[in-house]
């Protein structure tokens, strides 16, 4: 009982932070999908801890905060049961789960679902956005904080290809796109009642990157990308900090270098040098050589990495954007952003195949590889020394 | 040994923390959780009154799902959130979910029909073979969800006596099950089955797909503009009149669907062009006053009207489409209502964006049909589909 006690004060101190073994949000710590912990170097059967059962479809990525990993999920003949649940992550036991009706429209592509943005946590509590547009806020024990219908509010905001983009918190504020062909927008929410504390229309252009705050002079802005280019905002107040225009992919989202640059999925990357207003912003570079597929790309010391659709990982250098190496990974489709831990790569194909890239070298290697055998289309979750990856059944605990 | 004392523990602690809430209370919490508005109206206030709902007692289950009867659908969500959190917590803490009044719930179908579904998954948490001896009942439910699990316990039946050779119980299985389906994977798999056996299923009917339309177009959608222009048609609707279009005069014209899903494909009625729209009106006389769906299927942009007032339209292309994409409450009048759908194509030049077209049907809530009085028998050929053809879904 005593160690369960301190078990608890540990976890609410770390809770409020995100500091290492916390994966609070698509691509983990500030999007970079970069860790520092240990993961396994070599995958197999033995190093999976625990594999549970899942009550719904899903490809957003599990987040974790302390000990909890926490999913969301959307079942039922046309999906509109939205779950949300809490594993304990040592056992992958269910600690709580919640359900909600979807009260905007679940019609989706069939490869994608209703449950495809990511949640974020800010180490109290956590966001979650389903591709209906509900929106709830829920603190780390399941209890209800608030809930949104932005499909209720605002009847014309969806795809009927499906919604993707997950939410950011960025300096206090919770940062949706909501960006589609019709009532196109997004807003910053107040983390504490749901209500907006601004709204900006967006192009009306489907559109499913996630906003990623960046950090500039000392304070935080969101990054909304979108095909008219990138727009900086201050999270407060919704208002422009500086623009880049000539347009942006809709799909792999930018990633912010730990160089202080802006890699932005624009003409394969584009690498932008953010600045105080739009007339300071420079590109450095445009590498038509490193057109990444629908993952996003991630940058490890000089080398930036991308992979496109049918699994060629290419390696390029961030000073120039010089294409470095190019292999082929094992399968055939690729739709999740890579993991980065020291010179390694961890990749997960749509097959569910994962696999280790060793990258130390003058050309990637696959060195070790774990058939999971189920479709997985998200992004790959790490926090410790392990690697979650969920599919439409099953999230799997490997290593840790 | 260790694992169980925590349990224990825990499970004490649960106990020691539930605090009993007066009815009083509890009435107070529902109310003030049910007067959440848009845009997080409310939000604050129904977050307190959440927790207080949220530790109530089991025995108070009943009473949160029966005030979900007249809540709005984000005030039911609250509502439904607070019925998932004492539920898991009862069952975390191995006592005992109210059965009895939750099956007395569910038997009540005045009651909202998404709670009753959602009783229902608290009984089978609670007492799976209780949960499985009441579906077979529900098979002409109007909870949908219901429903479903019952016509896929016919559909099943059905399909073992097919494998068995019996194909006259089969037949009537099938026939059964498009009888009470709603859902349209269950119809499609009833009618599949049945054409199989040689029987002529009249889909359209089935579903109420409007077939016989008066079509008028092309008008211009130049960079998707007249989407949100006004076209005579708009401003009322003569038959006889005869416009100025995108490419000359357009006169409104018959077009009847021959689809078996009521696609009316306006590159067949007014040949295949981009950046236009059209307009198709029909009239639908229908046998009583009252509530009602229009069921819409397109992947263009449209708008639609009914007795000249506005219901609502959507701006997307070529983004996807399904039978019953859009679910839009009207109210109809006893007698003839008139019904203008416009349908907008845009200037895109990929293969996957030749399609101009609509489908639309009038159901109840549930999803049946309502046919109209003035509805013309099916033509012949969306009677008798060729296989692999064209399919308006």
């Amino acid at each position: 009982m005593k160690k369960t006690i301190i078990t608890a004060m540990i976890v609410c101190v770390t809770a409020g932070s995100t500091d290492a073994g916390n994966w609070t949000q698509f691509r983990g710590p500030k999007g970079m999908s970069v860790v520092t912990d240990r993961l396994p170097a070599e995958l197999k059967e033995s190093n999976v801890k625990w594999k549970t059962d899942l009550p719904g479809r899903g490809l957003s990525s599990p987040i974790v905060v302390g000990d909890k990993v926490f999913l969301s999920a959307a079942s039922g003949p046309d999906q509109s049961r939205l779950h949300v649940i809490c594993l304990d992550s040592k056992s992958g036991g269910k600690l709580w789960e919640r359900q909600f009706w979807a009260t905007g429209r679940t019609m989706t592509h069939e490869k994608t679902c209703v449950a495809a943005p990511t949640p974020v946590s800010d180490g109290r509590r956590l966001y979650v956005l389903f591709s209906s547009n509900d929106l709830l806020c829920l603190d780390l024990d399941g209890n209800l904080v608030w809930l949104r219908g932005l499909t209720v509010d605002y009847p014309n905001a969806s795809n009927s290809l499906g919604m993707a983009s997950s939410p950011v918190v960025a300096d206090g504020v919770l940062v949706v796109q909501v960006e589609n062909d019709s009532e196109s927008f997004a807003a910053g929410i107040n983390v504490n009642t749901g209500e907006n504390l601004w709204k900006l229309d967006r192009p009306k252009a489907a559109n499913w990157t996630s906003p990623i705050a960046i950090e500039r002079d000392g304070r935080e802005l969101a990054i909304l990308q979108s095909s008219a280019g990138i727009h900086a905002v201050a999270p407060r107040s919704g208002k422009e900090v500086w623009y880049f225009g000539g347009g942006a992919s809709t799909i792999p989202s930018s990633t912010f270098g730990p160089d202080g640059v802006l890699y932005v999925p624009a003409n394969g990357i584009t690498a932008l040098q953010p600045g105080s207003s739009t007339k300071d912003v420079k590109e450095l570079w445009v590498s038509g050589q490193l057109k990444p597929g629908t993952s996003s790309p991630v940058i490890v010391r000089d080398r930036i990495y991308t992979v496109n659709s049918s699994g060629v990982l290419t390696c390029g250098a961030i000073k120039d954007g010089k294409r470095l190496w190019q292999i082929r990974m094992e399968g055939k489709k690729f739709s999740a952003t890579p993991i980065a831990s020291g010179e390694r790569l961890y990749c997960v194909n749509e097959d569910g195949l994962l696999q280790i890239i060793d990258c130390s070298g003058d050309e990637g290697k696959v060195t070790s590889s774990l058939a999971l055998g189920e479709v997985v289309l998200g992004t790959p979750s790490v926090a410790g020394d392990a690697i979650y990856v969920r599919s439409d059944g099953h999230v799997w605990k490997i290593g840790g | 040994m260790k694992k169980k004392l925590v349990t224990t523990a825990l499970a004490v602690l649960a106990v020691c923390q539930l605090q009993a809430v007066s009815t009083a209370k509890l009435k107070e919490a529902v109310a003030t959780v049910k007067a959440v508005g848009g845009e997080g109206r409310g939000n604050v206030a129904a977050s307190e009154a959440w927790r207080t709902l949220s530790q109530a007692e089991a025995g108070s289950l009943v009473v949160i799902l029966s005030s979900m009867d007249d809540a709005s659908p984000l005030a039911a969500n609250w509502l439904r959130g607070a019925v998932h959190a004492i539920a898991d917590r009862e069952l975390a803490a191995g006592r005992k979910l109210p059965v009895a009044a939750l099956r007395k719930f569910i038997n009540d179908t005045e009651r909202n029909p998404r709670a009753r579904r959602f009783a229902f998954d608290l009984i089978e948490q609670a007492d799976a073979k209780l949960a499985k001896s009441l579906v077979p009942d529900f098979i002409n439910d109007p909870s949908v969800e219901l429903r479903r699990d019952a016509v896929q316990g016919v559909i099943d039946a059905a399909d073992a006596a097919k494998r068995n050779g019996k194909k006259d119980d089969a037949t009537r299985g099938y026939q059964k099950a498009l009888r009470y389906a709603r859902d349209v994977d269950q119809i499609q798999k009833a009618v599949g089955a049945l054409r199989e056996f040689g029987q002529t299923v009249d889909v359209p009917k089935q579903f109420g797909f409007l077939m016989d339309w008066q079509v008028v177009g092309p008008f211009d959608n130049t960079e998707r503009e007249g989407f949100a222009r006004v076209f005579p048609p708009e401003k009322g609707v003569q038959l006889g009149g005869a416009y100025p279009g995108k490419e000359g005069e357009v006169k409104w014209q018959a077009f009847t669907s021959e689809d078996e899903y009521g696609l009316v494909d306006m590159n067949t009625a007014l040949s295949m062009k981009k950046g236009v729209t059209a307009y198709a009106f029909t009239e639908f006389e229908a046998q009583a006053a009252g509530p009602a769906e229009l069921r819409l299927g397109s992947k263009n942009a449209w708008k639609i009207w009914v007795n000249g007032k506005f219901v609502f339209g959507r701006d997307e292309y070529h983004r996807g489409k399904r039978i019953d994409q859009y679910h839009l409450k009207v109210n109809l009048k006893a007698g003839i209502n008139t019904i203008l759908v416009k349908v907008c194509q845009d200037e895109q030049e990929q293969p996957w964006t030749k399609e101009w077209d609509f489908q639309l049907r009038v159901s109840d809530s549930t999803g049946a049909a309502v046919l109209a009085k003035n509805r013309r028998p099916t033509p012949s050929a969306a009677l008798n589909p060729p296989k692999g053809g064209k399919k308006g879904y």
